[in-house]
């Protein structure tokens, strides 16, 4: 018995003729078929459902698609998100900052303020913010032996809009606080004790080192939030904020065309999701920049994530 | 400024070329004490190497060096002065803290992850300090890292990011930065022991370079060779405190001590 040595080794005629005859049968998944003729019948009757059922009354969605007031309504609720999408970055920060702190007493406040704003449902704390003048009638500030320098009743400032500004901005920086928390966490320690040995102090390592880092693991969840934000906003049609579901809400409550309203109100919404989710690819190609694998940081960032997603919502 | 030093030097006998000066440093993290009594000299341009097995506290030490750690007890002087202290009338006032990230600017450190910044490049990495801490103009900034690149022999890679070097060019580069704030001592935190076997020479040379050149080093490490080669002294910790010290050459051939004798045994 000899031993084959490899750059010996000469292939018959005979065998590479047999080898080249050999085919590939792929396995059967019948799984699969059923499943997806079953999808694809389901697919058609909705369809169908959609196309013959005359009490969709395509002409009347089409009609109010560009109408006046669902378009007031579309521009308030764009520019509520991004009015309390703004408040909630930077409060959530100022918190996020406030939770890593070393001072035991910023962190337990920081800690009490995510658990009251994420805690509490928002409409309930909608209602609350523009109800405000029922706790407290009138705002005021008095120096002693100078005077009361302003007074304002309370009524006159929580109008409708203000207080669902107030009201969500508060319940979403709760959010954002955990997020960008979660993400200075992310960042390894030895980044900051390098900056501090540098002579870096706190605060210029927080806005230099850390921070900067962070963002790149704020970012995807700050996306999902904004999206949130955006169909959150539809509650303040409780308090007759003039936003595109309360546009349309007071269009059919007039006309009885519930159903669709309710389908340009949908499309509205699923239209602007749909930028938002191209607008958010390209932010976090932008900041992924210095870094595209998926390193150890950011798993142990998805596991802060995943823990404080099982206690929110 | 000279005042406080004299001062110091008449007060607790610090030698006129101290860098570093520890008399009774003890650090206690709760019950658990790391640090039980550390004495050293670490003479101006001179390396002082420490060895020791994990968790003899030599890390620690280190880190008390420029009060990323607090003493619990003894005190602890670089070029004759406290780092996170004023003495006044036998009080230390802790100082404050753009006075004392002032005055820990002046001891480089190295780490074992090396801990570049990450998303920053290798210049903008070498000029953050200065230019942020120092507010040295960013013309005159770029300008001396590129001549500490060019030392540690990464001129090339100006623009790169951390994760695209190796771990030796990493470490090479985390020098350099730490040589842009012109310290007065490099303190090493077993510089090389994240690296491949292959690419701890590199290091090994830049920190050779800066040796010869006069820069004052402590140094934490596992590469006996290099204490018995460049070390001016070697010290050998054990359980917090230093077991022995000595010329590296006669330690390592002749250690007193069976503590070090044994743990020689088993890293060379």
């Amino acid at each position: 018995m000899g031993v084959a040595h490899p750059n010996e080794i000469r292939i018959e005629p005979g065998v590479a003729e047999a080898v080249s005859r050999l085919t590939v049968v792929p396995q059967r998944r019948y799984g699969i078929w059923v499943g997806t003729g079953l999808a694809l019948l389901v697919a058609f009757l909705i369809i169908r459902a959609f196309a013959s059922n005359p009490a969709f009354a395509w002409p009347t969605v089409v009609g109010y698609l560009l109408h006046p007031s669902v378009m007031r309504g579309l521009g308030n609720t764009l520019m509520l998100t991004a009015v309390i999408m703004i408040l909630a970055i930077i409060v959530g920060t100022v918190i996020a900052i406030m939770r890593v702190s070393p001072s035991p007493v910023l962190r337990s406040f920081a800690g009490l303020y995510v658990w009251f704003f994420r805690g509490v449902p928002a409409l309930i704390q909608l209602i609350f913010w523009f109800n405000l003048s029922l706790l407290i009638r009138e705002v005021s500030l008095t120096i002693p032996f100078v005077g009361t320098l302003f007074s304002v009743r309370t009524n006159d400032f929580m109008t409708p809009f203000f207080s669902a500004v107030v009201a969500l901005s508060l319940c979403e920086a709760g959010y954002m606080a955990e997020i960008i928390r979660a993400g200075i966490k992310s960042v390894p320690s030895g980044q900051a004790e390098a900056a501090s040995a540098l002579g870096m102090p706190y605060r210029m390592i927080l806005k230099r080192i850390t921070l900067p880092q962070a963002m790149r693991f704020v970012l995807p969840p700050t996306g999902n939030e904004a999206i949130n934000l955006l169909k959150m906003t539809s509650l303040v049609t409780f308090i007759a904020v003039d936003d595109l579901f309360y546009s349309a809400q007071s269009i059919y409550a007039r006309t009885f065309e519930t159903i669709p309203l309710l389908i340009v109100v949908a499309f509205w919404y699923l239209a602007v999701v749909s930028i938002m989710s191209v607008g958010q690819h390209f932010l976090e190609r932008h900041f992924g920049r210095s870094d595209t694998r998926r390193d150890p940081m950011t798993l142990r960032f998805l596991r802060n994530v995943i823990s404080l997603r099982g206690m929110s919502r | 400024m000279s005042d406080v030093k004299d001062e110091n030097r008449a007060r607790f006998g610090v030698p006129a070329d101290s860098m570093v000066f520890a008399r009774g440093v003890r650090k206690s993290y709760g019950p658990l004490e790391v640090l039980k009594g550390v004495d050293l000299d670490v003479p101006v341009g001179s390396v002082a190497c420490v060895i020791g097995p994990s968790g003899s506290g030599k890390s620690t030490f280190l880190r008390c060096i420029n009060h990323l750690e607090k003493l619990s007890a003894g005190i602890l002087l670089v070029d004759s002065q406290f780092v996170g202290y004023d003495l006044r009338d036998d009080r230390l006032y802790e100082v404050k803290d753009d006075l004392l990230c002032q005055r820990r600017a002046e001891t480089g450190m190295l780490f074992q992850s090396f801990n570049l910044f990450s998303h920053m490049t290798v210049m903008e990495n070498l000029i953050e300090a200065p230019t942020q801490v120092r507010r040295t103009p960013p013309d005159q900034a770029k300008a001396e890292a590129e001549i500490l690149l060019r030392r540690v022999g990464l001129l090339d890679k100006v623009d790169r990011y951390p994760r695209e070097l190796s771990g030796g060019q990493q470490q090479r580069v985390a020098i350099a930065r730490a040589m842009a704030m012109k310290p007065k001592v490099l303190l090493f935190d077993e510089p090389t022991s994240a690296l491949d076997p292959e690419l701890v020479g590199e290091v090994l040379q830049v920190m050779r370079d800066l040796a010869e050149s006069g820069m004052t080093m402590v140094v934490v490490t596992h590469e006996i060779g290099f204490a018995r080669e460049i070390g001016d002294q070697l010290v050998f910790m054990d359980g917090g405190v230093i077991i022995e010290r000595g010329a590296p050459r006669e330690m390592i051939a002749n250690p007193v001590s069976p503590r070090t004798r044994e743990f020689l045994s088993r890293v060379l």
